[in-house]
């Protein structure tokens, strides 16, 4: 196919090509071979990852009040299916085998030369998921998926491709987990989105990496008319780099992209975190929200919303709080108006906690340890509009068994 | 004995006074604020069930007082004690302090994103109390699920300031200005509020004790007080009869106050 070889040679030209931020990898350093791992028919069945490991990546490994799950562990897909009707999960090399019109979503969303990480993914060997939700279909549990890495020095490469048809709704928890013990590894995730006409995908992610992982993931989004994407990023554990700027472009009537981001910053952590909207399309809006709390490590929060017709709102916060001397944040909010009658807003806040707040709290009767972490806690509790009740649960929980950790 | 001046019309009241506990008591209370010498030799003695109120001028140290008092490192003793009961707590964090019976009502609170009013009445809450009653008293209900103090109006944020002492139930209550900022309408309910705080509908003993800083003294209208003490320059000029010190105020102004003590 003509296309395919354009890919294949776009991705080679690509593969030096540094991405505009974060550290550069160099990843002649990884390695391609992992042991491979035996698919389970079912998630009770696997034997390589206990309860607690999938439950730190936000996966149930009961597969209760989930409508189906999938599993990667390096790189071996070791279980995936749906359980409800209007759902489907595939690995996407099962996907493209069967579906020949799924060739026409691939690289579309990202381009495969946007820099040496996407190429890496194109030219190496990958695995990822297919997920799908057929016109109309709408389930009230989210689907789950975890991508883990046991191997050291390990590249996981990842090609996602998640399609919510006309009127569907899709809930996705996914969780992107290491070994603690982990010196080094390097986690490639391509993810393309796909809303179409008055459909839904919320995405709820919790990254559980170990100190010396680098993660690189590169998402597009395209959202029809009338349609809804919503992202709650959640990562508070150690990461050696982590960078990853997910672009969502609104390009029906009406669509709305929603970025939520929670990233709290270890010593020794470099994240470089950001959320883009391009609305392009009258009356699309879009909100990107970030809280960033460093103990220590470096972050930059960007946040980006380009409104190229008129009649569009877009919003942009984006919070930091320094916890630590040695910590950097680095907020950087960017508007970029291109037709006379948009309405676009942005604000950012860095600082420390105020010592007002924590005598207010200690004079209530709360030692000073404690009204730090309520003052925190309260700092990352950010109310996320439209999450339906049982995702904000889920939220809460996996936020609240990282926090035990990372606070 | 009494380290108090005790000015006008204080005669009775020292009699009926003796048979009480004393709970706070601060003694040749010495305070600086970041180097500034506030406070020299503040004398107080508030006894179980009393209400007492501070006047003076602006800057005269009557926040300063309540402040140290409370135990906040900004406002640093350099002389003298504070006694909740027999114990000497003036080393103690404000923490230590409020868990002790110490309660306060501050005059500007700051606002804590994330949290909830609920959340920090359910912090600070004692067993068994029943905060939705409480709430729904001072006309708080749809205000517990809002971050504390984002966006509340004045007579607000005293009803919540008063919802978290109501709810935390200390011994001596330690209030800054209550009337400040507060219409009239909200008003008679901060006032009912305080009387309940200061337990002054109470038919059995009262266990509480308070001190109030008033500026305008409107809050006599609704809580009585037992004494009054005129604060100039950071030492105490006068105590007595708080309603006569009012009226001499209000007559004659505050210099009049430092003036006749002399």
């Amino acid at each position: 196919m003509h296309t395919l070889r354009e890919i294949e040679e776009r991705a080679r030209a690509a593969a030096d090509k540094p991405a505009p931020y974060g550290s550069d990898l160099d990843l002649a350093a990884y390695i391609d071979e992992a042991p491979e791992r035996s698919y389970v028919d079912s998630l009770e069945q696997l034997e390589e990852l206990g309860e607690e490991e999938l439950a730190r990546a936000g996966v149930v490994k009961s597969g209760r009040q989930r409508s189906g799950s999938f599993v990667q562990i390096d790189g071996s897909v070791v279980h995936r299916k749906a359980l409800e009707k209007g759902l489907e999960i595939l690995s996407t090399r099962e996907a493209l085998e069967k579906y020949d019109w799924l060739w026409g979503y691939y690289w579309k969303a990202v381009a495969v030369d946007s820099d040496k990480y996407t190429a890496a993914v194109e030219m190496g060997p990958y695995e990822g998921y297919f997920m799908r939700a057929l016109p109309g279909s709408r389930t009230i549990y989210p689907l789950q998926a975890c991508l883990y890495i046991r191997e050291p020095r390990f590249v996981q490469r990842v090609h996602n491709i998640i399609i919510a048809e006309e009127g569907s709704e899709l809930h996705i928890i996914t969780g992107c987990a290491s070994e603690h013990r982990i010196q080094a590894g390097l986690h490639l995730g391509v993810s393309e989105f796909y809303v179409k006409k008055g459909a839904r995908i919320t995405f709820t992610m919790v990254h559980n990496w170990a100190e010396g992982m680098d993660v690189r993931p590169r998402s597009g989004i395209v959202v029809e008319e009338g349609g809804l994407f919503m992202s709650n990023y959640v990562v508070m554990e150690p990461v050696r780099s982590l960078q990853l700027y997910p672009t969502a472009r609104l390009v029906g009537e009406g669509a709305t992209a929603r970025f939520h981001a929670i990233l709290v910053a270890q010593p020794g952590s470099e994240m470089d975190v950001g959320s883009r909207v391009i609305l392009s399309a009258p009356r699309c809006s879009a909100e990107i929200v970030s809280r960033a709390i460093t103990k220590g490590g470096y972050i930059a929060a960007r946040g980006h919303i380009r409104g190229e017709v008129g009649g569009v709102r877009a919003h942009l916060e984006c919070r930091g709080l320094i916890l630590d001397e040695r910590g950097v944040i680095h907020a950087v909010p960017e508007l970029e108006g291109r037709a006379e009658d948009v309405d676009m807003s942005h604000e950012a806040a860095v600082g420390k906690i105020a010592q007002e707040e924590v005598e207010y709290l200690m004079a209530r009767g709360l030692s000073e340890e404690e009204a730090v972490s309520t003052i925190v806690r309260g700092f990352l509790n950010v109310k996320i509009e439209g999450l339906p009740p049982l995702l904000e649960r889920e939220m809460r929980r996996m936020m609240e068994l990282s926090e035990e950790k990372a606070l | 004995m009494d380290t108090m001046r005790l000015g006008l019309g204080g005669g009775d009241l020292e009699e009926a006074r003796e048979d009480k506990e004393t709970v706070l008591r601060v003694e040749d209370l010495h305070v600086e604020v970041e180097g500034r010498r506030i406070l020299h030799g503040v004398n107080l003695e508030i006894k179980c069930g009393e209400t007492h109120v501070l006047f003076g001028p602006n800057g005269s140290g009557k926040t300063t007082l309540l402040m140290a008092v409370m135990g906040f490192p900004r406002y640093r003793v350099t002389r003298g004690r504070i006694f909740l009961g027999e114990e000497d707590i003036t080393g103690l964090p404000p923490h230590e302090r409020a868990r002790r019976g110490i309660g306060i009502m501050f005059q500007r609170p700051p606002t804590v994103r994330g949290v909830s009013l609920a959340q920090i009445v359910a912090l600070c809450s004692r067993d068994g109390v029943d905060v939705e009653g409480l709430a729904a008293d001072l006309n708080l209900g749809d205000f517990l699920s809002r971050d504390v103090n984002h966006g509340f109006s004045g007579g607000e944020i005293k009803r919540s300031e008063l919802l978290q002492l109501l709810a935390q139930d200390p011994r001596v209550v330690l209030l800054d200005e209550p009337e400040s900022g507060v219409d009239m309408e909200n008003l008679q309910l901060v006032g009912r509020a305080i009387r309940k705080l200061l337990q002054k509908d109470l038919r059995r003993r009262r266990t509480r004790c308070g001190l109030i800083i008033t500026h305008t003294g409107y809050i006599l209208d609704y809580v009585e007080a037992d004494v009054g003490h005129v604060l100039c320059d950071g030492a105490i000029v006068c105590s007595g009869n708080p309603r006569e010190q009012l009226e001499g105020i209000r007559r004659y102004g505050f210099e009049e106050c430092a003036r006749c003590t002399r």
